[in-house]
C-alpha cells in the first residue's frame, strides 16, 4: 500500500483540502473529487489538449500533472471563467457567436489556452494565433472557426478595456 | 491509461533528493516536468515505485551569466529558456530552437534536466547542446562529476547516469566571434516530434575562412549525430555552395543512421537530412558573416 498524501489546492478561488492518492491525476482529481467535469479528457498522454487548465495562470496538460503537485498552488478551470452562469466570458462568447465549436469537447482545453495568450498578446495575428492553438485538437469543428473565434475574441477584450 | 501506485516524496532541498535517490536507486524515479515521464506512467510503461518530485526544489532553477556564456539549473523550464532575455542573447541558439519543442503548454512544465535525461533521440535539446559543446554536471550523495553533452548520450533513451546520479546544471559555452548558427527541422505537424532536423554552428575567421564547424543531426541515429567527417570538409576552406552541398551529401551518406517508420522511410529521412544541411549550413553562414 502506498501512502495517501494530505493537500490544499486553490481552484477558482476556493481552497480545497483532500487526502489523495499519489497516483491520482490532476484531471481525475478536478472531475471526480471536486466535481469540475469542465476540464475534459482525451489521450492522457498529453497530445490532445483537452484536459489543459493553468496551473499558477499557466496553461499545462492536467492529464501530466499529478493531484498531489497541486499542493499549495492555484488551479484555474473552466468553470472560473465566469461566476455568473448566465453571462459568458467574452472569449466563451466568442466562440459561440464565430461558431467555434461544434460537439464542444475539445473547447474547454482551447479557453484555457486562449486565456493567457489573448492577455500577453492582446492583437495577435493568424500565425500567432495558429501556434498558440497547435497543442490542442479538434475532431469536428475545424480550425478555421477557432481562428475566427479567437480574433473576434481579441476584438471584444479589447472593447472591453476601453 | 492511469498510474500504477507509487510512494511520492517532494523533498525541498538538493541534499534531501539525493539521499533519497542513494537510498532508493533503481527503485526511485525522479519526476521534472513530468511531460515525459507521466504519459509513461500512465502507459505503465515506467511504474517505479517511488517517485521524487523536483517541483518544490527551487535551488535548481537558475539562469546565470558564465564565463561569457550561460550556466542554467537542471529545473529551468523549457518556456523559460525560450523567454529569458540572458540566453537569448548569449545562447541564442537554444532561444531559437525552443518553440520546436512539442507546445506552449507542455514547455510550461518540461525542463531541461528532463529532456536530456530522457534522452529521446527525436528531441531538440540534446541535439543543440551537443552543437554548442555544452558541458553538463552531475550529482549524487558522494559527490559530482563534470561530463560534455557528447559523451552523455549512450543510445535509445540510455545516458551515461547511475540510477543515484542526477543533473543539476548545463553549461553552455560563450560562443566565438564570427560564429553562426541555425536549426532546422520537417515534422508533420507543428510541436510534433520531427521526422528529421540539423543544427550547425560555423566559426569564421577575418578572410572568411572557416575555423570551426558542428553539425548535429535529430532523429537520425539512437543520439545526437554528430557530423565529423561532414563539419572537417569545411575547416580550413571558404564555405562555398559548392562545398556546402559536398558536405551535405557526406553527411546525409555517411554519418546519420536513419530507420524507417510508418511516416517516413530511412530513404526519405536522408533525403530530409541532405536538403536540411544545406540550409542549415546557409543559416549559419550568413549569420557569421555578419555577425562581428
Ligand atoms: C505531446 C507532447 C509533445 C512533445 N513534443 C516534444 C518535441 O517535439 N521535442 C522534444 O524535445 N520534446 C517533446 N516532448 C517531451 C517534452 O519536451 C518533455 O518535457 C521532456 O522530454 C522531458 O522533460 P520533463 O522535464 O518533462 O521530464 P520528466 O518527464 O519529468 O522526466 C523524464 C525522465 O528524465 C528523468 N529526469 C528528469 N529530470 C532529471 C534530472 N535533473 N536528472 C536526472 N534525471 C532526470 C526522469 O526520471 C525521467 O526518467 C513532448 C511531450 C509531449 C507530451
Ligand atoms: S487528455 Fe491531457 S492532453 Fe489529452
Ligand atoms: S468541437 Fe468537437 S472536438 Fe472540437
Amino acid at each position: 500500500m502506498t501512502k495517501n498524501v494530505r493537500i490544499s489546492v486553490t481552484v477558482n478561488g476556493e481552497q480545497y483540502e483532500r487526502e489523495v492518492e499519489p497516483r491520482l491525476l490532476l484531471s481525475d482529481f478536478l472531475r471526480h473529487e471536486l466535481g469540475l467535469t469542465g476540464t475534459h479528457v482525451g489521450c492522457e498522454h498529453g497530445v490532445c489538449g483537452a484536459c489543459t487548465i493553468l496551473f499558477d495562470g499557466q496553461p499545462v496538460r492536467s492529464c501530466l500533472t499529478l493531484a498531489v503537485q497541486a499542493n499549495g498552488h492555484e488551479i484555474m478551470t473552466v468553470e472560473g471563467l465566469t461566476e455568473d452562469r448566465e453571462r459568458l466570458h467574452p472569449l466563451q462568447e466568442a466562440f459561440w457567436e464565430a461558431h467555434g465549436l461544434q460537439c464542444g469537447f475539445c473547447t474547454p482545453g482551447f479557453l484555457m489556452t486562449l486565456l493567457p495568450f489573448l492577455e500577453e498578446n492582446p492583437q495577435p495575428t493568424e500565425a500567432e494565433i495558429r501556434e498558440a492553438i497547435s497543442g490542442n485538437l479538434c475532431r469536428c469543428t475545424g480550425y478555421q472557426h477557432i481562428v475566427d473565434a479567437v480574433k473576434l475574441a481579441a476584438e471584444k477584450l479589447a472593447r472591453q478595456q476601453v | 491509461m492511469k498510474p500504477a501506485p507509487f510512494d511520492y516524496v517532494a523533498p525541498g532541498s538538493l541534499e534531501e533528493v539525493l539521499a533519497t535517490l542513494a537510498t532508493y536507486g533503481y527503485d526511485a524515479k525522479l519526476l521534472a516536468g513530468g511531460q515525459s515521464l507521466i504519459p509513461m506512467m500512465n502507459f505503465r510503461l515506467a511504474q517505479p515505485s517511488v517517485l521524487v518530485d523536483l517541483n518544490e526544489v527551487t535551488e535548481l532553477n537558475w539562469v546565470r551569466r558564465r564565463n561569457g556564456g550561460v550556466s542554467l539549473g537542471a529545473m529551468v523550464r523549457q518556456r523559460q529558456l525560450e523567454r529569458d532575455p540572458v540566453v537569448a542573447e548569449v545562447a541564442p541558439l537554444v532561444h531559437d530552437t525552443m518553440p520546436y519543442v512539442a507546445h506552449p503548454q507542455i514547455r510550461n512544465r518540461g525542463t531541461l534536466g528532463g529532456s536530456l535525461a530522457h534522452a529521446d533521440p527525436a528531441a531538440e535539446l540534446p541535439v543543440v547542446m551537443v552543437a554548442l559543446e555544452a558541458q553538463l554536471r552531475l550529482r549524487r550523495a558522494q559527490g559530482e562529476r563534470w561530463v560534455a553533452a557528447e559523451a552523455f548520450f549512450e543510445g535509445l533513451f540510455t545516458t551515461v547516469l547511475a540510477p543515484d546520479e542526477m543533473v543539476v546544471e548545463v553549461v553552455v559555452p560563450v560562443l566565438p566571434p564570427r560564429t553562426g548558427y541555425g536549426f532546422l527541422e520537417v515534422a508533420r505537424r507543428h510541436g510534433d516530434f520531427a521526422q528529421a532536423g540539423v543544427t550547425a554552428v560555423l566559426t569564421l575567421d577575418e578572410n572568411d575562412v572557416c575555423r570551426k564547424a558542428r553539425i548535429v543531426y535529430l532523429n537520425l541515429g539512437e543520439v545526437p549525430m554528430i557530423a565529423r567527417k561532414a563539419a572537417d570538409l569545411l575547416v580550413g576552406e571558404k564555405v562555398t555552395d559548392s562545398l556546402i552541398a559536398e558536405v551535405a551529401d557526406v553527411g546525409a551518406r555517411e554519418e546519420i543512421e536513419p530507420t524507417g517508420d510508418i511516416h517516413a522511410t530511412a530513404d526519405y529521412k536522408r533525403h530530409l537530412a541532405g536538403v536540411l544541411t544545406r540550409r542549415v549550413l546557409k543559416l549559419a553562414l550568413a549569420k557569421a558573416t555578419s555577425s562581428q
